[in-house]
């Protein structure tokens, strides 16, 4: 072995391409990022450039045809009281919703994060993760099931002698219909169901960070389990709640197909999208229409960063 | 006080919510059994399979389930393919810009459906492109990236570098050590992405709407179904259908991922 060189010499294309590479990593990196950014700078900012361009073009009243001209008449149809009534719905509910799967969220993600070990750990974690990632039609689905007028809940309701007081409030104008199914609660109930999920990993992980040691400092301080948890977990843990609040709030926001679904039918951002795209045949008023969620998540975004909700992924 | 016991109260709110999370799901399986077909009545007046077999002869289904697995296989390795050089690059190196590009690849997902959707049907539209398949692939395979790119890198930042450099140290070239040392560490973490993103393809709706055109894949025909519905337990026995085929990819995801994953952030 005493003649070995000590760079062996080469033996072809892969590696002279091998040794280019090495001595120049940027070429390997620009190589592997190319293929992906061409995708998403094409198909997907590109479609968003379609789709702010689109929302600036307005739709000739007589004939129905798209005039791809530039004009705001659009936005002027935007801001119309009716259209706006819908915008303000659906803040309105992707709040509650967000506010209810945060209450809901919490337990479960403090539970994991603190007292979960082992065994236990990684059946919460499966028990948040397959909900989550089950299909979510099968999942609107089966609310559909559960709140029709013969469904489960009335059946529970009945045999609860409860089925007067759930007719009493499905009376109610702002919270009824003729069942559960047909009713914003409705709506409400599956919204949460649905995107909470979403919420209780981030939470967990803001949770998990939160050193044990000032829990007992806390503690040594005097300070009882609720002052405890107000004064030093919940600023602690902000962040995270933000963090995962981003998902929930942003997905109810533009989704169609739970209002299309359960509930009485009032129109929310994502469902007109879809109506103005489809059977109105407005493309711009659609576009123009999912501009919004677009500008209100920036702002949420801001807002978000803020707090240091991106420190707490 | 002692720290390390859970409150009576804390154990049952989030008892009560995972159950909520779960219950639900059960009913779809009840109600495909069910003799009544033109409601939801509970408790079903009656237990049958007869709808199993109805659902198998039904002619309607089999073109959407087709399609639905053409499209998620297909938009399942595009973005394996895309989503793991990404991870490749973003994984083990700093450059001016990583913060957007890790935005990038996130908010197809982080937006509500509907903009992705929409804005996909505006270019289409731009650009006069008719609907196709492809014109369902292009979408999914845009929001599939994340997924596999989330499962890609996690395991390219646990993988130590060292052993690249000791291939190397041995005489392999690059696309050697890619095949024989980096490919063998990386399989289960990219299986595990690309049957996430088949799960997710498989029964994304939300998107598929807007760039489906007159295609239907089985969501689609699902959410007509539910809209108008005909048979109802054969929705139910094609829920089912569609809950194994995303359910069983995601468990084994899970079991390929497990070690030194317990910490969250993973998936979605």
């Amino acid at each position: 072995m005493r003649d070995a060189p000590a760079i062996l010499p080469e033996r072809g294309l892969a590696d002279r391409l091998t040794a280019t590479f090495w001595r120049h990593p940027r070429l390997l990196l620009i190589l592997l990022l190319a293929p992906p950014l061409l995708w998403l700078g094409v198909v997907y900012l590109g479609s968003l450039a379609a789709l702010l361009l689109q929302s600036f073009y307005a739709i000739d009243e007589f004939s129905g045809v798209v005039v791809p001209e530039f004009t705001l008449k659009t936005y002027a149809d935007l801001l119309r009281a009716q259209n706006l009534d819908i915008i303000l719905r659906t803040l309105l509910m992707a709040s509650l919703v967000t506010l209810a799967s945060a209450l809901i969220a919490f337990p479960i993600a403090y539970f994991a994060a603190r007292y979960a070990r082992g065994r236990w750990k990684a059946l919460f974690y499966l028990g948040v993760m397959l909900p989550l990632w089950s299909s979510y039609l099968v999942k609107v689905y089966a609310w559909k099931l559960i709140l029709a007028r013969e469904g489960i809940i009335t059946w529970f309701a009945d045999h609860a002698g409860a089925g007067p007081l759930l007719a009493r409030a499905l009376d109610e104008q702002w919270f009824g219909g003729s069942s559960l199914s047909t009713s914003p609660v409705g709506t409400f109930i599956v919204f949460v169901y649905i995107w909470m999920p979403y919420m209780i990993l981030p939470m967990q992980v803001a949770l998990e960070r939160v050193p044990n040691t000032m829990l007992e400092a806390s503690v040594d301080l005097g300070a009882s389990r609720v002052q405890t948890f107000r004064t030093v977990v919940l600023p602690l843990a902000l962040p995270g709640i933000v963090a995962g609040s981003i998902f929930t709030f942003s997905l109810t926001l533009g989704d169609y197909i739970i209002p299309q679904i359960i509930g009485n039918s009032a129109r929310f951002i994502g469902l007109a999208v879809y109506q103005f795209q489809g059977t109105a045949g407005n493309l711009p008023l659609a576009a123009a229409f999912a501009v919004v969620p677009i500008v209100i998540m920036l702002v949420y975004l801001a807002i978000a960063k803020r707090m240091g909700a991106f420190d707490a992924i | 006080m002692r720290s390390d016991r859970a409150s009576l109260g804390l154990k049952i709110a989030a008892g009560a919510g995972l159950a909520f999370l779960h219950l639900p799901i059960l009913l779809i399986f009840l109600y495909a059994f069910t003799t009544e077909e033109k409601s939801y009545q509970f408790p079903p007046p009656g237990l049958t399979l007869k709808w199993f077999a109805v659902a198998w002869n039904r002619a309607d289904i089999w073109p959407p389930l087709y399609l639905s697995l053409q499209v998620a296989a297909l938009s399942t390795l595009i973005a394996m393919i895309l989503g793991t050089l990404v991870a490749a690059a973003m994984a083990n190196s700093r450059f001016f810009g990583r913060d957007q590009i890790s935005l990038l690849i996130l908010l197809p997902i982080a937006l509500p459906g509907v903009i992705t959707g929409m804005a996909l049907r505006s270019a289409f539209s731009v650009m006069e492109i008719p609907f196709s398949v492809w014109t369902i692939i292009l979408g999914h395979a845009t929001f599939c990236i994340v997924i596999v790119y989330n499962n890609a890198v996690a395991r390219f930042r646990r993988l130590h570098g060292g052993i690249l450099e000791a291939s190397a140290d041995l005489g392999a070239n690059g696309f050697q050590t890619f095949r024989h040392v980096l490919l063998p560490n990386l399989a289960s973490a990219l299986l595990a992405g690309g049957m996430l993103a088949f799960a997710l393809s498989f029964d994304e709706v939300i998107v598929t709407t807007f760039t489906a055109g007159q295609q239907s894949t089985l969501p689609i025909w699902m959410l007509t179904e539910l809209v108008r519905p005909r048979q109802r337990p054969v929705t139910n026995v094609v829920a089912i259908v569609v809950f194994a085929v995303t359910f069983l990819p995601i468990l084994a995801a899970y079991y390929l991922t497990r070690d030194g994953e317990h910490t969250a952030g993973a998936g979605k």
